[in-house]
Order: C-alpha cells, then structure tokens, then sequence
C-alpha cells in the first residue's frame, strides 16, 4: 500500500500541467472569483479538452475516453483544480454520457456522444419536478405514445443552465397504473423544440443559475427513449450514483482551501494576520482533516471502482461529507472577510459602480455562501443520502 | 422577578406590528431593496409619527424616557418584519453616543433631530483592519487652531448612503489600538473632504465606506472629552448588541414560523416532510436555538437599561455569542428543510436566512465576543 506517485505518474502529472499552461485560455483565468461566465466560456475549455481527448476521463475508450486509471483521473481532476480552470459541466460527460453507453443504441451512442466529448452540444438535467423533488418516482410529466413519437407535457424546475442546453435528458411518466418505479422512461429532448419554454429562476445569491421547463405538447422521436419503456428508472438509478461521486468536489474544495488559508495571511484583524488568530486555525485545520479524511475515502472508492466495484452506497458517504465541506469552505471564507462579507458586488456593478469594495476575495464572500447550500440539497439532499446509507449499507 | 412589559409597551408592540402588516409587507420591502434610494423614507416618516425614535431617548433628547427594553421591543418587530430602514443606527448608535458624550445643547439640539426622525446619524467607529475592534482608531484628529483637522477611512458604515451626518471616531493621541486618545466628531455628510462610497449589501440594507481627507471640523462637533470617547463607545456597542440580539430574534421567531408551516404543507412520499423524524428534530433543535437566543437577547435588554456597565458588558458578550450560533442554527435548517424552494430568491425565507447569516459580522463575531467574554470576570 502506498499513496505516492510512480515516476510515470509524475510524468503523467508534468504532461497535464504543462499542456493546461499552455492551452488554457487567458481570458478565462482567475475565474474561479466570477460568476458571469457565458455559455461560450464555458464550451471553449471544454472543446480545447476534447481535441485534445481529455475532456471525457472516465469514460471507456471505445467511446472516447483516454484509457486512464484512477491514479490518473485522480491526478487530471487534481491538475484542472489546481490551475482553477472552468469547470467541464457534468450533465453531458458524466451524466447521460455513461447512461448513452451503457442503455442507449448504436444510433444513440454515434449521435450523441461525440458531440458530447467534443464539446458542442450543452445538456440539462429534467429529473426533479416541483411535486417531486426527493420523492423524484412521484414525477408526473407525461409522455404519451403517437406513432414514433412520445407527446411530452409537464413541468420540470430547478434545471441548472437550461438556458444555455441544446439538450436535455428527461424522466418522463409513461404509464401511472403501476408501482411509480417502474412506469419511467428516460428521454432525450432537444430543448428547441417547439413546447419547450425555459423560464429563470433566481437563487437567493441574486444568480441566474436554474430553471424552471415547461412542456408542452413537445413531439419527442422514440427513437430518443433510451433504454426500454418504462425501464427509465433504472437509467435514472445508475445516473444518480454517477452524479454523487463527482458531486464530492475534493479536488475543489483543496483548491478553495489553499486559496483560505491564503487570505487568512493577508486578512489584518487588529493589526495581525487572522491565519495568527487561534481560534481560526483551529477551524481551517479541522476542514482540512476532514478534508483529507475525504479525500482518502474517495481514493479507496475509486480504487475500489478500478476493481470493477461500481459505485454503490459509499458514494453517499461522499456526497454527504463532500458537501458540506464546500459548505464549510464558503463559510469560514465569510468569516475571514468579516465586516466586509456585507457589499453586495451584484447591486453596485448593476449600479456602474466599477469599484471592489474591501479585500480580494471579499466581494463574493457572503454570495458563494448564500449559493453553497444548494450541495446538501441537490443531487439527492444529505438526510435522503442518510436514509440511503441506512437502508443499503447497515441494512436498517 | 418580573418578565412582563407595560400596558405602554404592548400598545406600541401591537402598533408596530400593524404597521408593518399592512404597509412593510415582503413585496414592498423587495422593491423598497430594489429602488433607487434603498429603503422607505415613507416609513422612516410613519415610525417617527408613532414615537419609535422617542421611545428609548431621554427626555432631554426630545425623548419619552424608555429603555433598552423598548428598543428591544421594537427591534424584534423590525426583525420580523425585514426593516431595512436605519434605526439601529441613528436611534440606538448615535442616540447611546450623544445622550453619554453629548453636552446639553449637543443632546437638546441632535436630540430632537433624532427623535423627530427629521435627521439621521449614523456611527462611523469600525476602520478595516482593526476588524471588530473599537479601539483600533487609526483616522487622525489633529488641532489646527480651534478646528481639527481629520483623516482617515471608515469601514462598512450601515447607514450611510441615507445618513445627514456621521459620528465618526478620530484619534488625537496614543497609538492606534489605545482605549485613550479617541474622540468623537460629528461629521455633516457635505463636509468638504468628506467622501463616501454607497452600496447595497447581500441582505438589503445601505452601507458606505467613508474616506475622510482634511475634514475641518470645529471644536463645537466634538461630541464628549477629547480623547476620552472609548467608555462612551463601548457602552454604544452594548446597547447596539442588545438591539441587533432583539432584531434577530424577530428573524429566528419568524424563520422558524415559516419552516414549520412549510414542512406541514409540503408533501413527499405520500406524506408532509413534517412526519419525517430527521426534519423534526432538526425543527427541535431551531425552536430550543431560539428560546436560549430570546433568553439572552431579553438579558442583554435588561443589562443594558440597568447601571452596572461590567454585567452589561459581559451580558452583551454572551447575548452576541449566543444570537451568532442560534442564527447559524435556524438559518442553515431553515434553508435545508426548504429544500430547492429555500434556495431562491422568491421566497421570504432566503432573506430571513441572510440577514441572520450577515448579524454574525456587526459589532463583533461569536469568536470576537467569545474571547471577550473569556477575559472578563
Ligand atoms: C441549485 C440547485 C440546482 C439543481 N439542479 C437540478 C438539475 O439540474 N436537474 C434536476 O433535475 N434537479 C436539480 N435540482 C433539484 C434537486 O435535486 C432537488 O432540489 C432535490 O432533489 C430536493 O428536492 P426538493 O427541492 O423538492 O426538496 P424536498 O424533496 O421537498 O425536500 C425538502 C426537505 O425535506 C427533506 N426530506 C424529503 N424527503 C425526506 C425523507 N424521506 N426523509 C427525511 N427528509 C426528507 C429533504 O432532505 C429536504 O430537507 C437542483 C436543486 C438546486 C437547489
């Protein structure tokens, strides 16, 4: 046992880091501290990373993945965080992507995958609707068959970037005489169709990060059912389980810590650094214990996976410490700035005022707080995670 | 023992409370955040007409003679109902400084300006780097003849953008952290050298950074003995804790109202959220955050409309410690249990969790107030 790198894993990391040197995009540097990024700055990095057959990690190399091992991945989703790069969206890659490759048909996996690691089509995630949000079986958009088609209505809400989507992966009802479960289907909808209307909803940071997707009368091919009818659920299953562990952020959140500690140095609190505060430390040592406590069970998960172990009950293990985390991240980072946690950066640019008020990092403080707290509800929130685990690993 | 308010205090809770219902409801204060100005001029006007400024001044002020207690009383309605008008700072802060530091024309003169509700004032003690420390005063006061001259910046001063004059703290001697050497000047907001930068902050309210350069001010602004002021602000800082303590629990009470209403409306599984254990305990654990959060916020009150500054001191100490962790508490619960609708920006609930979230910063965070509290005795 051992958690040092090979020399070829160094290797492996000099080659990474050294290519994002060189190909990141200069505009998009320091984005980390943005939250104005478009939908062009989002794909740009993504397209550089897919020609070069990067921007797909974990997927097989039939369909375009780069063959890496864990240490690998690892150390890729270390090097892109490390640089603070845009992050690569998961709803493409790591979520309709592996349920396409392993559900969906030949046609399926050539139309939609390339597109998918080049970086030319957008998707958004249709599960959660507004009557079903954790209970997500209880959704009840309907799709009705009409020849080859599926005629699609209902409402689905807090779509993250559909405004942006050329696609989106749906759950659909497509029979209510049965256990909810397993009268599902999985459909892939191109979001120009006539009937769909994305309309925005407005977080409490002031961002417009999520949607609200209205369908109507949307004629949707079969032939973009992915997986059998009524059979969706157990796409949806899979893609959950996906959705998790990437959901941990471990190597964001060391990023977001170096960058804390960082301006715990140059935050003067009476007269002295705050990182000199005992009562500070105290606490940006803890989040990195636990950090690190983390980070090693995410390695045992994956190592796990190389063995052919998917990722089971343990990926709720991570979602949950995984986010919290990044919300105790956000959190001290407001503690730091103090007084000036307070100016709202949203309120005096829209007002032209072109100014940063109070120390680097202190403009959008408060706001990644307020935005954090999304990470123990969504993706399945921490107590539904809690139940998972009880139900599925101790068997309660 | 006696935790009962006057027929007085209730009659004014109850028009408050009115008040607010009828003209300060959500929508009305989102556009109020909104607007140009920042908040409800309007308002400021009717609070006035209601003898809120009067309420907790001495009579000498223009005021009726009321306490911290009345101020309580008003602070937790203005909590519930998301006031984002500047009373804390112009009534509580800058009434607390001139009724200690004042001289009898300064109190009978800025004192019915206050009370009147015709003029605002607006502390400007906190500098950056000093954080949550008073006495870090770097902004200079020097003499020049019978004027002084002063220099310096002033950090997040709420208030501000609406605020016709300023109390600004001012250093004429000892060294940048000292307790002696600090002074208090009122500033008109169009003295020359005087410049401010207005913004919105993340939970609605108006604050400015003020910059001072050269402001000449004569020696008739000086508010108290010179270089004698920090008593004056401490006991300030006290008194502005017991108010904030007061607002948020009117936060708290409200938040936890809304969650628990929410939880029992809100089906999943076939069955209100409400019926599941996990979210009761953690509605538990809000209710007992809010009964310890009245308890203090109602000591701090009595502390401070008392006469031992030492049992005020550490009950304000203890009241902010407490109010940051009961805040933190209902607010993280009160958005976990809204689930996706608790994130947005629609909903009431998000702007009770900010302003709880933000409290924690003002006059002193639970570590600052912590170790303050660890060293008295
Ligand atoms: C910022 C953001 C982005 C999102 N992006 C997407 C997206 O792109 N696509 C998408 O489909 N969805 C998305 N979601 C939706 C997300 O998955 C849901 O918010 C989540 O499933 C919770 O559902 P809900 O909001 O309806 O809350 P509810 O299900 O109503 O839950 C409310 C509270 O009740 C608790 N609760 C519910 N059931 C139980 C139980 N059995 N036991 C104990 N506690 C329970 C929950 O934990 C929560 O605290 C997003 C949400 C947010 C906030």
């Amino acid at each position: 046992m051992k958690l040092t790198f090979t020399p070829e894993e160094i290797a492996f990391r000099d080659e990474i880091r050294a290519f994002i040197e060189q190909n990141y995009p200069q505009n998009l540097k320091g984005v980390g501290d943005r939250e104005d990024l478009t939908k062009e700055d989002y794909l740009s990095w993504h397209r550089i990373l897919g020609a070069k057959g990067w921007s797909t990690p974990a997927w097989p190399v039939e369909y375009g993945g780069p063959g890496w091992h864990a240490t690998q991945k690892y150390i890729f989703g270390e090097e892109l965080a490390r640089a603070e790069t845009v992050p690569v969206l998961p709803f493409g890659v790591n979520m309709v992507a592996p349920v396409i490759y392993t559900f969906g048909t030949p046609e399926q996996k050539a139309r939609f995958l390339p597109a998918i690691q080049k970086g030319e089509e957008w998707w958004c995630q249709g599960y959660s609707e507004p009557g079903a949000g954790s209970d997500l079986a209880g959704l009840s958009t309907k799709a009705v068959r009409d020849g080859d088609f599926y005629i699609v209505n209902g409402q689905k809400t807090w779509t993250t970037l559909a405004q942006h989507a050329d696609w989106g992966f749906f759950l659909v009802r497509t029979n209510s005489d049965c256990k909810p479960q397993e009268g599902i289907s999985f459909l892939l909808i191109d979001m120009k169709s006539p009937g769909v209307e994305v309309r925005p909803i407005i977080t409490m940071d002031g961002a417009h990060e999520v949607n609200e997707v209205w369908l109507t009368d949307v004629k949707v091919p079969v032939a973009n059912r992915v997986f059998e009818e009524n059979k969706g659920w157990t796409c949806a299953k899979f893609l959950l389980a996906h959705e998790r562990t990437g959901i941990a952020q471990v190597a964001r959140s060391k990023m977001g810590l170096k960058k804390l500690k960082k301006l715990a140095t140059e935050t003067i609190s009476e007269g002295l650094p705050l990182a000199k505060d005992r009562d500070f430390k105290h606490k940006l040592s803890e989040l990195e214990i636990d950090l690190r406590a983390l980070e090693i069970t995410e390695l045992r998960v994956l190592a796990n996976e190389q063995k052919g172990k998917g990722p089971g009950a343990e990926s709720s293990i991570l979602k949950i410490n995984g986010s919290v985390i990044q919300q105790r991240i956000t959190e001290l980072f407001l503690e730091a700035v103090g007084p000036y946690g307070a100016p709202n950066p949203r309120a005096y640019k829209a007002e032209g005022g072109n100014f940063a008020i109070g120390p680097q990092g202190a403009p959008m403080a408060a706001l990644n707080y307020f935005n954090v707290r999304k990470t123990s509800i969504f993706g399945g929130s921490n107590e539904i995670q809690r139940n998972i685990i009880a139900k599925l690993v101790l068997g309660l | 023992m006696d935790f009962d308010f006057t027929d007085e205090q209730k009659m004014m809770r109850d028009g408050l409370s009115r008040l607010i219902a009828q003209k300060y409801t959500f929508e009305d204060r989102h556009k109020a955040v909104a607007s140009k100005t920042g908040w409800r001029p309007d308002l400021w006007a009717e609070f006035a007409e209601m003898g809120l400024m009067m309420a907790p001044l001495p009579e000498e002020m223009g005021g009726l003679s009321g306490d911290a207690i009345d101020a309580m009383i008003i602070m937790e309605e203005f909590g519930k109902g998301l006031v984002i008008e500047p009373y804390l700072q112009s009534v509580i802060c800058a009434g607390s400084l001139i009724r200690n530091a004042g001289n009898d024309t300064q109190k009978a003169e800025l004192g019915e300006k206050i009370t009147s509700g015709e003029a605002i004032f607006a502390p400007a003690i906190y500098e950056a780097e000093g954080r949550f420390n008073p006495a870090f005063v770097a902004t200079s006061a020097k003499k020049n003849g019978s004027d002084y001259l002063l220099n310096g910046n002033k950090a997040v001063v709420f208030g501000g953008p609406m605020s016709d004059s300023f109390i600004v703290s001012a250093r004429a001697s000892g060294a940048t952290s000292d307790e002696t050497g600090i002074s208090l000047f009122v500033v008109n907001k169009d003295q020359t050298g005087l410049t401010t930068q207005n913004y919105t902050t993340v939970d609605g309210l108006q604050a400015s950074e003020l910059f001072l350069e050269d402001v000449a001010v004569s020696g008739a602004s000086v508010l108290g003995e010179v270089g004698g002021a920090f008593a004056h602000i401490e006991q300030m800082r006290d008194h502005a804790i017991a108010a904030i303590c007061a607002e948020a629990v009117g936060l708290m009470t409200v938040a936890n109202a809304q969650t628990i209403e929410y939880a029992k409306t809100r089906k999943q599984f076939g069955v209100p959220i409400s019926s599941f254990q996990v979210l009761q305990h953690a509605m538990v654990n809000m209710l007992i955050a809010l009964e310890e959060a009245k308890s203090m916020a109602l000591l701090a009150a009595i502390e401070c409309a008392g006469d031992d500054a030492k049992a005020r001191a550490k009950a304000c100490a203890a009241a902010k410690v407490k109010i940051g962790q009961s805040a933190r508490i209902i607010g993280q619960n009160a958005i976990q249990i809204h689930g996706g609708m608790g994130m947005t920006n629609e909903l009431a609930i998000s702007h009770y969790f900010k302003r709880l979230t933000m409290i924690d910063a003002q006059f002193g965070n639970v570590d600052y107030h912590m170790r303050r509290y660890g060293e008295m005795d």
